[in-house]
Formats: C-alpha cells, structure tokens, sequence
C-alpha cells in the first residue's frame, strides 16, 4: 500500500517537475512559436 | 488460471488491434492510389476548359469520389518563363494570383512568415480532413466499442466464472513476491497509465460526450487540465516503463515452461494448475504488450509533445514499402512524402489506436489483479502473497525461492 501512495505521489512530483523544467527549457509552446525578431514592442 | 484468461483475452485484443489497424489502413492507401487509379479510370478531357475544373470535376467531388487534382497541384506558375520586368503583367513573375492560390493550396507556395516552428508556412493543409473526420469517426467509434466490449466481456466472463478462488487450504503463510521498488514501479506505471487514459480519452471524445451536457466553458476548463495531465504525466510513465523493462525482462523470456503452459490451456479447462515460474506465458504476453504497446505509444507521444520535430512516418512508410509489404497486401505504395501536419496526424492516430489496445489489455489486467482472483491482489499490495496462490499458480516460482532460502519461505507470517 505504501508502494503504491509513494508510486502515485512520484506521478505528481514527476509531472509538476517536468512542467516547471520543459518551461525553464524554452519548450514551452508559447515559447516555440514565438518570434525573436521582426516584432518591435516599445521604444 | 488468471493466466490462460490473460492469455486468451490478449489474443482477442491482439486480433483487434490488427482489425483496427486494417482500417486504419485502408483510407490512406486509398490515397495513396488515388492518383493512380483515378487516372486511369477517368481521363476527363479538360480542353473546353482550357484545362480548369470541368463540371465532372466538380461533380466527382460533390459524390464524394476520388478527384485527380494534379492537374491543379501541378499548374502554379512558372517564373523561368516570366516576362520580362517592363512586359505585360512582368512583375507577377510568371505566377498568376490564381497559380499562387493553388500554390498554397498544395503546399507548393514559397511561403514566408513571420511565425516561428517549422510547419508555420503550411497555409492550407490538404489532408486535414481525412485526419478530422477519421479523427471523429472511427477512430472514436471503434475505440470507443473495444474499451465497452472489453468491460462487457469481462462483466459476461465474472458473471458467467465468477471469482476464481485458491483451491487448496490456505496455509496462513505468505511469502514475499514482489519487493517495495517493484511495486513503486508497477504503481507509478498504473497510476500514470491510469491517467493518460482517462485524459486522453477527454481529448478525444470530449467534443462529442462532454461538450453536449457541460456547455463549452465547463469543458475548456476540463480540456486544459486533461492536456496538462496528459504532456506532463506522460514522463512518469516512460519512466515506470523503463523501470518496469529493467526490473521485469529477466523473468519475460519465453522458455518450455511457456509451451507446457499453454499446451494445458493455463489449466482453464481442468486438469490441475501447470506449473509456472515467476511469470507464465499469460503474464509474459501481458509484459510484452505493455513494453510494446507502451514504448510505441511513448515514441508517437514523443513526437507530438514536440511537434514537428520528431516526424516518424514517411520515414517508416519507406521502409515499409522497401519490404514490399504494403504493396502485396493490395494497400499500394504508402506515401513517402509528408507535409509537417500529416506527420502529426498520424502520430496521432497510432497514438490512439495502439493506446486503445493497450487500454483493453489493461482492463483485463486490472479485472483478473483485483476481483477476478482470489489472493491475486496481494501481490501488488503488500507484495506478501499466500502460500497455497503462490503453489497454484507460480509453483516452479515458488520451488525456488524455498530452495534460495533453503527453508520454510523466508518472508512467512503468521496470517493475519
């Protein structure tokens, strides 16, 4: 029973983990479809 | 017992998949060969035309049969006999507005944009359709069958066999069949299993079921949890499933035991329990069916997690059609060449048919793990199992650990 808790607890560390990690990668999908030029916010 | 259950129930999915996968199939050879065939069956003389859309074109699409387009696809301008810069209509440099509609409209436009990825200069997509109303049809349909057929199946087989008991006396002693890390591995497995099934099938048929009794707001915000869900647990599961491969292999390989053991039927029909090592053949096929079913169906996700960067079917179609295969079962040629958004409706769709074999399998996993078997549950939940299961089912299994130990199983308690 234990396994199984500590099983379903790693499902939600491993999913937060993998969000937060692909984000700070740049594998965001905002990110990938962005464009680093071409478009001129301010100044 | 459980096992010849597994086994036959895995023969059944097995020869579903194969169904599902025929139709599949079949409308993308009918493409395939739509060029081909449609061109020799139809020559339709376009000279009153002047070599556009005659009526009959028109005609054929609205019957919804198969039209020849490359006499469009093919007809997008052609710069190098452009006229001269100060001629009549030079600056168009050889392309009409037509022949760049119909550039766009087969791909063929030198399209650039300011969007970023790699499949943000496809303007129209020819094959979406096929894909949506596949999609929609029946990939939904058939998934949808197999999943209940299966849950029907198993609620006939319960009623019809009922609960398959230990059937010796118990002994009160248990001994210990699977360790603390492989059930970890085996519940992150089921528990993210679990989950991407449940959330997939949100996404896939949502539309269809949900939509109709929340209204559209109450699903959008069911339908972006379920898509978070899905990306992110997916990487427990590749993980679980690796770990699972690692733990498990060793004990997978098929060997004599595996023939004797279906020979007896798994002792289904009578004639007392075959003897079986840690796994029997029913067991094996499960395993193998998830490291299978599961690893393709973590390439395609692979593929569509990162989309438009890990294309996997003009590639596979090649080799396919290297082999001759595809071809000598009537399919024709698999096209070879494919535009980034077809890739990704394939990916989607092995997604989702091999994911809905594998669910089907599972469920009859889960069926025969918790109320289809006496004692059978025991083994993932406190991974102490009684003795007397353990002699019916596993006996070779259970041989072994009494002669590692050389005594009485080691891991024995007194029942509780």
């Amino acid at each position: 029973m234990k396994a199984m808790l500590l099983g379903f607890v790693a499902i939600a560390v491993i999913a937060v983990g993998a969000d937060y990690t692909l984000d700070q990668m740049g594998f965001s999908a905002a990110e990938q479809g962005a464009s680093p030029s071409n478009v001129r916010l301010g100044d | 017992m459980r096992d010849i259950r597994h086994f036959i129930l895995g023969c059944i999915m097995a020869a579903m998949a194969v169904l599902a996968l025929a139709s599949w199939m079949t409308p993308g050879m009918a493409n395939a060969q739509e060029a081909g065939s449609v061109a020799a069956e139809t020559e339709i003389d376009r000279s009153a035309t002047g070599g556009a859309t005659t009526l009959e074109d028109i005609m054929r699409r609205q019957q919804g049969l198969a039209v020849d387009n490359s006499y469009r696809a093919e007809n997008i301008g052609d710069p190098t006999a452009a006229a001269g810069i100060t001629d009549q209509l030079g600056t168009l440099g050889g392309a009409s507005d037509p022949d760049l509609w119909r550039g766009m409209r087969f791909n063929a436009a030198d399209v650039t944009t300011q969007a970023r990825g790699p499949a943000s200069d496809v303007l129209i997509q020819d094959r979406g359709m096929w894909w949506l109303q596949f999609r929609e049809g029946p990939l939904l349909t058939y998934g949808g069958y197999l999943l209940l057929g299966t849950l029907a199946f198993l609620a006939l087989f319960f009623l019809v066999r009922g609960r398959v008991k230990i059937d010796g006396e118990k002994t009160g002693r248990r001994i210990e069949r699977f360790k603390h890390v492989e059930r970890f591995g085996h519940w992150l497995l089921a528990g993210s299993f679990i989950l991407l099934g449940i959330t997939g099938l949100v996404s896939l048929m949502g539309r269809k079921f949900l939509i109709p009794v929340m209204g559209h707001e109450s699903y959008a915000l069911i339908a972006g949890v379920a898509k978070w869900v899905h990306n992110n647990v997916s990487w427990a599961f590749m993980l679980a499933l690796v770990m699972v491969f690692v733990m498990w292999v060793v004990h997978n390989f098929p060997d004599k035991t595996d023939l004797k053991w279906l020979a007896k039927g798994g002792g289904l029909f009578g004639g007392g329990h075959p003897p079986a090592k840690k796994f029997n053949a029913g067991q094996k096929l499960i395993f193998w069916s998830v490291i299978v079913l599961g690893g393709s169906i973590s390439v395609s996700g692979l593929s569509l997690l990162f989309p438009f960067e890990l294309p996997l079917f003009a590639k596979t179609f090649a080799i396919l059609n290297g082999t001759g295969l595809p071809d000598m079962l009537g399919f024709g040629m698999l096209p070879e060449t494919l535009t980034p958004h077809e890739e990704m409706q394939y990916a989607q769709l092995w997604h989702a048919i091999v994911s809905f074999v594998l669910m089907a399998i599972i469920l009859a996993h889960i069926y025969i793990g918790s109320i289809g078997m006496e004692g059978a549950y025991d083994a993932m939940g406190t991974g102490m199992v009684e003795e007397q299961w353990a002699k019916e089912h596993h006996s070779l299994w259970v041989e072994e650990v009494k002669q590692r130990d050389n005594k009485a199983p080691s891991g024995a308690t007194p029942a509780e």
